[in-house]
């Protein structure tokens, strides 16, 4: 295994909200390598665009962060100065948003941001032109026709697979080491959203960096990474190399999951795991998954499990294995 | 569509809004209890003038007829006589009108950039001990009555700490520039008077001030909404994750989209504060339009009570167009929508 770009340990992330405490994040443990391409998946609310707001350091203001670490290069994101971390952003970790349309001021034009990330995006001190050429060159990159045009234009102009690319572009200009992405095209339609896919698969190839994908494409996700996280409830409950996982999956939640998505050769009606999600503000002692669980043993109610490896660079948190 | 063609077609629609307003505004003044000429020769005067008069003034006509007279005259510049200042009325216009203009236009030099200043900072920080003071401001001066202010400001100024100018628009002693736009500061750089311009600012201060409580408060208020609506925006944060500092991402990113409701709202601001002007005109002494227009009510001068509403309607009418200008441009959104319209 190569040098770790990211890791993340123990990470806790509560929400205040008038309610109560969202006990969101619940010891998350994460590892991105140098040039590895990552897949992230799990239901809706499980708290994965959570995990990456926290390496971005772009929670929300209600966020809380009682314990954990992020190290980046063994430095940690969370105790980093306000310019340590901006110099990241700057030039070394971008995120392309869930929602492109929402991540795209609406009151500027395309070019007017762009060349803004741009402009901050290096030391030097680029003329209009210069900035223009490189906006121009980044929208190529992510195959937008007539990006000359498209720089006058307003995100409201333009379809939904143009948002989506221009958040790509935008993400790319800092991007040098680890692009995140999170559900990219997940409200386009499936052809365009599977193009969005390879495109990003393509340029992260070409720039040698680090991906985080975060999808629910498992089909697609499948030929772009190299390993796969399987979160649930604020905890990853298995990792395994891409192939390993799809084919032999061993946590009752991930082996559930899987059987949720219709089988391409047709037939068969998705099996949804029984019950929903755990309430965040009185979430269940031990394992977050044992009230949905049909394995669930007593010790799932006392003790919380944690990642253990399996063997093969496969790990699960589930007692089943231990 | 370009912005030249976008002002043209508003001001052709605001054409039929006005003449309208002056449909209504006429009939109403025609209907209301009260023989015109009987009032403008005073009770003392024999029925035959009284009946010459009405024969001139067309009032034995059918409605529709005088209507049209009124409406050809005006069009002309002449608004008929009035019956308290013995003047045209066009001359009144010309004489009180540039004196609430300037007027309210100083209230908006000065509450804009305070409204701003006061409603991106309490949005920014918002539920601080300053946003709370904001909150409370706010309400006193959305809920208590301009002439309170001016009251206040009496008592303060003119009694306790006597530093500013209450009364009239010149202090004794400085001799009035020549009129030519009719707004003093105006004609008073014009004639080169650097006396005679501070002056008149100082005695403008005052008025202008309580003017503006109102509108800071309420404009103020639809910032901080606005700003801290947007501040949860994805687009914020995404700003901010691409490493653009917060300081610019405040005030450009956030600003802008978080300014349109507030400028939607000044057009009204505006033309409330040039038709409530009367009270401040009246207490601080002011010659204005607005106590102009009050003392045409109550004294039932016809023609300036007409006169009166109708300037204030094309005041407004033309701010409008203004403000939809600045909207527009603040707002792409409304550009495209009117494009495809
Ligand atoms: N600012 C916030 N305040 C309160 N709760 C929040 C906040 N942000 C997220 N949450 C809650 O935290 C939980 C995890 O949210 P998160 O967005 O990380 O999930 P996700 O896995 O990205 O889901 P999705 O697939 O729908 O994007 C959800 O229950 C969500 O409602
Ligand atoms: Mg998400």
């Amino acid at each position: 295994m190569n040098e770790q770009l990211i890791e993340i340990h123990d990470l806790y992330v509560n929400y205040k909200i008038y309610e109560g405490i969202l006990k969101v994040l619940n010891g998350v443990e994460f590892r991105v390598g140098v040039k590895e391409k990552v897949g992230l998946i799990g239901e809706s609310g499980c708290g994965k665009t959570t995990t990456m707001r926290s390496v971005m350091r772009i929670l929300a203001d209600n966020a809380i962060v009682p314990k954990g670490s992020i190290l980046y290069k063994g430095r940690d994101i969370l105790k980093m100065s306000e310019e340590e971390i901006q110099r990241i952003r700057r030039e070394s970790i971008s995120m392309i948003f869930q929602d492109p349309t929402a991540a795209l001021n609406p009151v500027f034009t395309v070019g007017d941001q762009l060349m803004d990330v741009i402009k901050y995006s290096t030391k030097e001190n680029l003329t209009k032109e210069e900035m223009k050429e490189r906006a121009i060159k980044v929208l190529k990159e992510v195959a937008l026709p007539d990006p000359e045009r498209i720089l006058k234009n307003y995100p409201i102009m333009l379809s939904g697979g143009m948002r989506q690319r221009i958040c790509i572009a935008m993400a790319l200009v800092s991007a040098n080491e680890l692009l995140i992405a999170d559900e990219p095209g997940t409200n386009l339609d499936v052809t365009i959203q599977d193009q969005i896919l390879r495109l990003i698969g393509r340029l992260v190839e070409e720039r040698g960096t680090s991906i985080i994908l975060i999808s629910h494409a498992l089909g697609t996700v499948k030929g772009l990474v190299d390993r796969v996280y399987v979160m649930y409830a604020g905890n990853m409950v298995e990792v395994a190399p891409t192939k390993e996982l799809f084919s032999e999956p061993i946590h009752p939640y991930t082996i559930g999951l899987f059987k949720t998505v219709p089988k391409l050769t047709g037939g068969g009606i998705p099996e949804a795991i029984k019950g929903r999600i755990p309430d965040y503000i009185n979430p269940p002692q031990g394992c977050r998954f044992f009230p949905r669980c049909e394995h669930a043993m007593p010790i799932c109610k006392k003790e919380k499990p944690s990642l253990k490896s399996v063997g093969g660079g496969h790990e699960v948190a589930c007692f089943l294995y231990e | 569509m370009k912005i030249t063609a976008y002002i043209a077609k508003r001001l052709f629609y605001s054409i039929f809004v006005l003449l309208g307003l002056s449909m209504f505004i006429f009939t109403l003044s025609r209907v209301v209890p009260g023989d015109p000429a009987r009032l403008a020769l005073g009770p003392l005067a024999p029925q035959w003038a009284v009946d010459q008069l009405r024969e001139k003034l067309h009032l034995n006509d059918p409605l529709p007829v005088q209507y049209v007279i009124w409406l050809m005259n005006a069009l002309r510049g002449d608004l008929g006589e009035s019956i308290v200042s013995k003047r045209p009325v066009s001359q009144d216009v010309l004489t009180f009108f540039p004196a609430s203009f300037e007027l309210v236009m100083f209230s908006t030099i000065i509450s804009v950039p305070l409204a701003i200043l006061i409603g991106a900072l309490a949005g920014r920080r918002a539920n601080s001990i300053f946003d709370n003071i904001v909150r409370v401001f706010s309400y006193v001066g959305i809920a208590v009555p301009t002439f309170v202010w001016a009251v206040l400001a009496l008592f303060l100024f003119g009694y306790l700490w006597k530093v500013l100018p209450i009364m009239g628009q010149l202090s004794v002693g400085i001799r009035r520039p020549p009129v030519r736009t009719g707004m003093m500061s105006i004609d008073a750089l014009l004639a080169g008077r650097w006396d005679a311009f501070v002056d008149h600012l100082k005695h403008m201060i005052l008025p202008a001030l309580c003017m503006s409580v109102g509108r800071i408060a309420q404009e103020a208020r639809l910032l901080r909404a606005g700003i801290i609506e947007n501040l949860k925006k994805d687009y914020i944060v995404a700003a901010i994750s691409y490493g653009i500092p917060e300081r610019r991402v405040m005030m450009t990113y956030l600003l802008k989209p978080s300014l349109i409701p507030m400028v939607s709202i000044m057009a009204l601001d505006l033309a409330s504060s040039m038709g409530g002007s009367f009270i401040i005109e009246t207490i601080f002494n002011w010659p204005g339009f607005g106590r102009y227009g009050m003392w045409a009510m109550l004294n039932k001068d016809l023609n300036a009570v007409v006169a009166s509403v109708m300037i204030v309607g094309i005041f407004f009418a033309l701010f409008n167009i203004l403000v939809d200008v600045i909207i527009a441009y603040l707002d792409p959104r409304i550009r495209v929508m009117e494009r495809a319209s």
